[in-house]
């Protein structure tokens, strides 16, 4: 806590999320270095860097998604609205319902389209009657951008699905259990251009009720829908700030090498 | 022993061969190995084989070939009142002349002993000049092949050809004895069922099989009707089932989810043994302690267990195919991508959950198709029935009584002194292919819905 009081440009208050001082290990290799980060509410927040760097890394450090790594080990301090994420107060389940996540390659449950999206609010309890679920369901693939497309094949495999419609479903399966914070690990790597804009348009909307953290490889993505960017290289955090600024004007070398690609 | 020698020779030759088609393959180049089409070694193997096979393979023929041509000198040598017997008396007469020439015996009539020593001096020349031939061969193909061996011979690709002709014949010879098992079993079943119509052997429902000595005896016509041993089959394999794949599934649930891998690393392999312990070992593990144990718990409880059980043969045989189920299980459930259970940790499932509602209905087409490969297991296995559940072809649906099964009623029907052409013994051979016909649906069935399965996650 200590360390947090130091940092004084930081404003808590905004910030949703916090890491102070984290560093994550994979057996020997120091996977991520005393990383100090706010993610502040209704705002997109990217993570930038060359590949190995550890952004999927901090990314899973927020949903706790490392535990279940068997050699992985976390220090340091992140909180959710304030609460020590790792401590055993903690339960994870319940942290896994407040933090949602989409992942790089869409992963939808061998079910019907339906009941990938019911799945969360089903094993929350979120809905006392089928009519309760059948609206959270259909909210959900509303905001996805999906329902249009699959209203008439609710009840199909997920599976069948496009891989950019499979993606939207991920989205609307994470946001049916009505999350605080969302962490997308490189949502669009495996889509085409148009469904990597509709899911763009998708985020963009998605910040007024959420939280957003979105790992891209891609810059221009990092500058049309976020608006603060943290760059990282090699384990370390190098440069946090507002998007237009990292773009326009980043501070240290090491950033501006790798948006105006000369590495990475 | 002199065909040892002269295999040994054989070889020597084609090893002999090898080192001088190697050398000659180099020198033909000026000792640099680039300019050959192939590597030195091809052409060395390649004179090695046109020395070496032609020469074997005269020999397998004239292996083959030998005994009839002798048998047929032989016998024409002997007297013309010798020669019109009927066919039985002529080998009887044979096979002594073979007892006489090989072992010393004395010949019951001058005629025997001359075609005894007719028979030795033949199989004597026979040998010298098979020798003499295929040594010829050998060395004709040596000089041939080695005469051809040039820098641009293909002696790779000749080489290779001949290996997966090699192959081929290997792989066929297992098809063909397959084919040959089918055959048999179809053919006998049919002489079969011109004796006992099929109707009658697939929906009869009494089974005696017993032919009668004297036509007047009592329960002279034996009956065939097998829906006993049907029935008896599935309700040992439904038993073994309920044992097998709830402590299968689960165990493989844990292996593949809980447990830590150290634990697995041991774990795993000692479930397997339990596959690989004899079924003979579990018959009498069945036999001497289930059964009994059952027989006694059931006194206690005051209901009447037959001392050879369908229940005990069942449980015991649910355990022995426990690995079955586990080890395939175990496959599918680690094979179900990992994306999928981060997928659900992520929306705060808990582990449970996982497994419940993703977990195990993506992995099940491929457990539906393990537990098939293990009902076709449980189905075909003989030794614990024959030992623990009893001979009795009772058509109950009661786990307390005896029952009897296919498989067990093959081996009694077999064990014993028997014509081969009784209806008795044939009635082993329809039981049998009804068998394979059972089996062989369940493993199809079984491996196309495993096979399917795995194409979704590759
Ligand atoms: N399960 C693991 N076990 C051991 N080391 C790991 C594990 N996961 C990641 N690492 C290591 O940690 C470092 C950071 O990995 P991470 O996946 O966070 O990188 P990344 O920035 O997401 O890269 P990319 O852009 O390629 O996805 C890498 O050097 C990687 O090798
Ligand atoms: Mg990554």
């Amino acid at each position: 806590m200590s360390l947090a009081l130091s940092l004084p440009e930081t404003d808590s208050r905004l910030a949703k999320v916090t890491a102070r001082d984290v560093n994550v290990h994979y057996a020997e290799k120091h996977a991520l270095k005393h990383v100090d980060l706010d993610i502040r509410s209704n705002e997109v927040t990217a993570l930038i860097g060359p590949s190995g760097c550890g952004k999927s890394t901090f990314l899973r450090c927020v949903n706790r998604m490392n535990d279940m790594i068997e050699n992985c080990r976390v220090t340091g301090l992140l909180t959710l609205d304030g609460d020590d994420v790792y401590d055993r107060k903690i339960d994870v389940v319940q942290l896994r319902a407040r933090v949602g996540m989409v992942f790089q390659k869409p992963n939808p449950f061998p079910k019907s389209i339906y009941d990938n999206v019911a799945y969360g609010p089903r094993i929350h309890g979120m809905a006392r009657d089928q009519g309760e679920l059948d609206e959270i369901v259909m909210t959900s693939l509303e905001r996805a951008g999906l329902l249009a497309e699959v209203k008439d094949r609710l009840l199909e495999a997920g599976t069948g699905l496009s891989g950019g419609q499979q993606q939207r479903l991920c989205i609307a399966r994470a946001i049916a259990v009505a999350p605080e914070v969302i962490l997308m690990d490189e949502p669009c790597s495996a889509l085409d251009p148009i469904a990597t804009a509709k899911v763009e348009e998708l985020i963009d909307e998605l910040r007024e009720n959420f939280t957003i953290v979105i790992v891209t490889h891609s810059m221009q993505q990092a500058a049309r829908v976020s608006q603060r960017t943290a760059f990282f290289h090699l384990g370390e955090l190098v440069e946090v700030g507002d998007t237009e600024q990292i773009f326009t004007n980043p501070q240290h070398p090491l950033t501006q090498g790798y948006i105006t690609g000369r590495f990475g | 022993m002199q065909l040892l020698i002269l295999t040994v020779v054989l070889l020597t030759l084609a090893t002999l061969g090898y080192r001088l088609g190697r050398g000659r393959a180099l020198a033909s180049t000026g000792g640099n190995p680039r300019l050959l089409h192939s590597l030195p070694s091809y052409h060395g193997y390649y004179v090695a084989m046109w020395c070496g096979l032609p020469a074997l393979l005269l020999v397998a023929a004239w292996l083959a070939l030998e005994p009839s041509v002798v048998r047929m000198l032989v016998m024409s040598g002997l007297p013309a009142d010798v020669q019109t017997l009927p066919e039985e008396r002529l080998a009887l007469l044979f096979n002594e002349v073979r007892l006489v020439a090989s072992f010393g015996k004395a010949p019951s009539t001058p005629a025997v002993g001359v075609a005894a020593e007719q028979y030795l001096s033949l199989r004597q020349l026979s040998f010298a000049a098979m020798a003499v031939v295929s040594l010829v061969a050998a060395v004709l193909g040596l000089t041939a092949a080695q005469r051809w061996i040039q820098a641009d011979l293909r002696a790779r690709n000749r080489v290779e050809k001949v290996v997966s002709v090699f192959l081929v014949g290997c792989s066929t010879v297992a098809i063909f004895t397959t084919v040959g098992i089918v055959l048999s079993l179809l053919f006998e079943s049919i002489r079969f069922f011109n004796a006992v119509p099929i109707t009658e052997f697939l929906f009869g429902l009494h089974w005696s099989p017993q032919i009668a000595m004297r036509s007047d005896q009592v329960g002279s016509s034996g009956a065939f009707g097998a829906v006993p041993l049907f029935a008896g089959t599935l309700l040992i394999s439904f038993i073994a089932m309920m044992v097998a794949v709830p402590l299968g599934l689960l165990s493989a649930i844990y292996m593949a989810e809980y447990a830590n891998p150290k634990f697995r690393a041991i774990v795993k392999p000692l479930l397997e043994v339990l596959a690989g312990i004899p079924t003979v070992v579990y018959g009498f593990f069945a036999a001497l302690t289930v059964a009994p144990f059952f027989r006694d718990l059931g006194i206690s409880l005051g209901l009447s267990v037959a001392s050879e059980s369908a229940l005990a043969a069942g449980v015991v045989m649910g355990i022995m195919i426990i690995p079955f189920v586990s080890s395939l299980s175990d496959d599918v459930i680690t094979a179900v991508p990992q994306s999928l259970r981060e997928g659900s940790f992520g929306l705060g499932a808990t582990r449970s959950e996982t497994i419940r509602q993703v977990i195990v209905p993506a992995a099940l087409p491929g457990i539906v198709g393990g537990v098939l490969l293990a009902v076709s297991r449980a189905i075909g296995e003989t030794m614990i029935v024959v030992m623990a559940a009893g001979l009795a072809a009772n058509l109950t649906a009661n786990p307390l009584e005896a029952v009897t099964t296919v498989t067990t009623q093959i081996v009694t029907l077999l064990v014993g002194d028997q014509e081969f052409d009784s209806p008795k013994t044939l009635a082993a051979f329809a039981l049998g292919l009804v068998l394979f016909c059972v089996t062989l649906v369940l493993n199809v069935v079984a491996l196309h819905i495993v096979n399917k399965y795995r194409e979704k996650y590759d």
